[in-house]
């Protein structure tokens, strides 16, 4: 057993793992605060189309969900200001027709795609030099996030108080959609798309109930979501199991667990 | 020159609609002005205009140069997802220095709630907190939006109470909208009454006369108002 979580690939896996959690954590818990979960599924849902486009163009994966996930964010952003039909209707709509181009472009001959990959993840595709990129992701999007940290919250807590303090909203959300598309473009790898929000959810919820503070429940966010990784993918390669589904395992567990042992405490 | 804000003949139309219609409105160093008037009068979209935060499609807003501005909405569109202490919000991206805290934590009472959570501050507390937040820059303006919308007759008593304090000793303007007219009678200075356009404006003695006030509001209303002036006369 030693020897195989030795093994090179699963090395890179747990590193390129443990990049994805340093930013899902951060921004998981903005996603948990402002209720965005449905958007954050709906830019991970486009990412196959860009991952497709991405092949045809030539631009390579990652250029190409990045680009695609961004143009979508920022059409989600844009249809969320819709009054006449609900917001999680619009993104249900769009989401979806993004996913179906998606299935459908990849599905054309000459693309070679491994489709299984995408949906759930796969640590073994983890090249080293897609770990140089993603660290590139992780920095950028880390240091958009602390330097406009009290904006981020502010705007959070209510965006009209944020306005009258000279903050424009528009703004933040446009960098918090930014930064999704970077945290969906580096989890594809590792957790693949349909289990992205998970992600992106789940620690942070688990952390929510542990704190007291913004900037606690994002450290025991990553620390949840790095255990999570850690853990998920030595199961993973123990067990022959995918990794992106064994990461949510994981972390799911650690969630119910938290859950029962405050609802314990409560009653004591 | 006095006047910290002046907007002259502000129109708003949305989608076919005016919301606002040649509303012109100025204050001055030390008003306090109460605008008032039915659900979907304009009154939220009137302070969003003064404040900025919506273009008008015509007319004009002058403000004072680096006029300090203190705003306290309603109340905050997320406080049960996100653990942040009571402290930690009041002086969130604020620069302030231990001098004005303290003032501020002492005139709106909130020394012993300061290390709470806002998810389990009650509809009272939470609006003292939110007041807090909003003179800690010392705002020479001070803009609410409906304050005492969510506490029951004796919160709001309490809240207005303590907003005439601070209107008094320090000396700023007021500018706020409220249906708690006969509440805030005592310390307005001005009522504007507003229904898309401005309908009547004066002291609130003078406004329960006028027949616009009486045709929005009924004689009813005029003469609660009319009880309360009286009580306070007498006190």
């Amino acid at each position: 057993m030693e020897k195989i979580i030795t093994d090179p690939f699963i090395i890179r896996g747990i590193i390129a793992g443990i990049a994805v959690a340093l930013v899902s954590g951060l921004v998981g818990c903005f996603v948990v605060w402002r209720r965005l979960s449905y958007y954050g599924e709906s830019i991970a849902h486009s990412s196959l189309l860009g991952a497709g486009i991405g092949i045809i163009i030539g631009v390579g994966v990652n250029f190409g969900v990045v680009f695609v996930c961004l143009c979508f964010g920022i059409l989600f952003l844009w249809l969320q200001q819709s009054k006449s039909l609900s917001s999680d209707t619009l993104l249900g709509v769009i989401a979806h027709f993004a996913l179906a181009i998606g299935i459908i472009v990849i599905s054309f001959n000459k693309i070679k795609i491994d489709l299984h990959a995408f949906l759930f993840g796969d640590i073994l595709t983890v090249s080293q030099s897609d770990i140089w990129g993603m660290y590139i992701g992780v920095i950028i999007a880390v240091t958009l996030i602390l330097s406009n940290w009290s904006s981020l919250v502010l705007v959070t807590l209510d965006e009209d108080l944020a306005k009258s303090e000279g903050i424009n909203p528009l703004y933040v959300n446009v960098l918090l959609t930014t930064i999704m598309t970077i945290v969906v473009a580096l989890s594809l790898q590792i957790i693949g798309l349909l289990l992205i929000t998970a992600m992106l959810i789940i620690p942070a919820a688990t952390s929510r109930r542990l704190v007291n503070s913004p900037e606690a429940m994002v450290v025991v966010a990553t620390l949840i979501g790095i255990f999570s990784v850690i853990f998920g993918i030595y199961l993973s390669v123990k067990m022959d199991l995918p990794s992106g589904p064994s990461i949510v395992v994981v972390s799911s567990t650690l969630f119910f667990l938290s859950h029962f042992f405050s609802l314990l405490a409560k009653k004591e | 020159m006095n006047s910290l804000i002046s907007a002259t003949n502000i129109n708003v139309i949305k989608s076919g609609k005016a919301i606002l219609k040649d509303v012109s409105i100025k204050i001055n160093k030390n008003d306090f002005i109460t605008i008032i008037g039915p659900n979907g009068a304009g009154k939220s979209m009137l302070l969003k205009c003064i404040m900025g935060f919506y273009k008008p499609n015509s007319g004009v807003i002058k403000s004072k140069i680096n006029l300090k501005l203190g705003y306290m909405p309603q109340n905050l569109d997320i406080i049960k997802t996100i653990p942040i202490m009571a402290k930690k919000f009041i002086t969130l991206k604020k620069k302030f220095d231990k001098i004005s805290l303290k003032k501020v934590i002492l005139e709106t009472q909130i020394e012993h709630i300061l290390d709470k959570q806002l998810s389990v501050l009650s509809s009272g507390e939470m609006q003292r907190v939110l007041l807090a937040r909003s003179l800690l820059n010392n705002p020479e303006l001070l803009i609410l939006d409906e304050p005492a919308q969510n506490l029951d007759v004796s919160g709001q008593m309490l809240f207005y109470k303590l907003l005439q304090e601070i209107y008094s000793k320090r000396g700023l303007s007021i500018l706020m909208v409220s249906h708690d007219l006969h509440l805030v009678m005592i310390s307005t200075k001005q009522v504007i009454c507003l229904s898309n356009h401005i309908c009547c404006c004066g002291k609130p003695q003078q406004i329960t006369n006028d027949p616009e006030f009486l045709s929005m509001f009924g004689n009813d209303m005029a003469q609660i108002m009319a009880v309360y002036q009286h009580a306070n006369k007498e006190n």
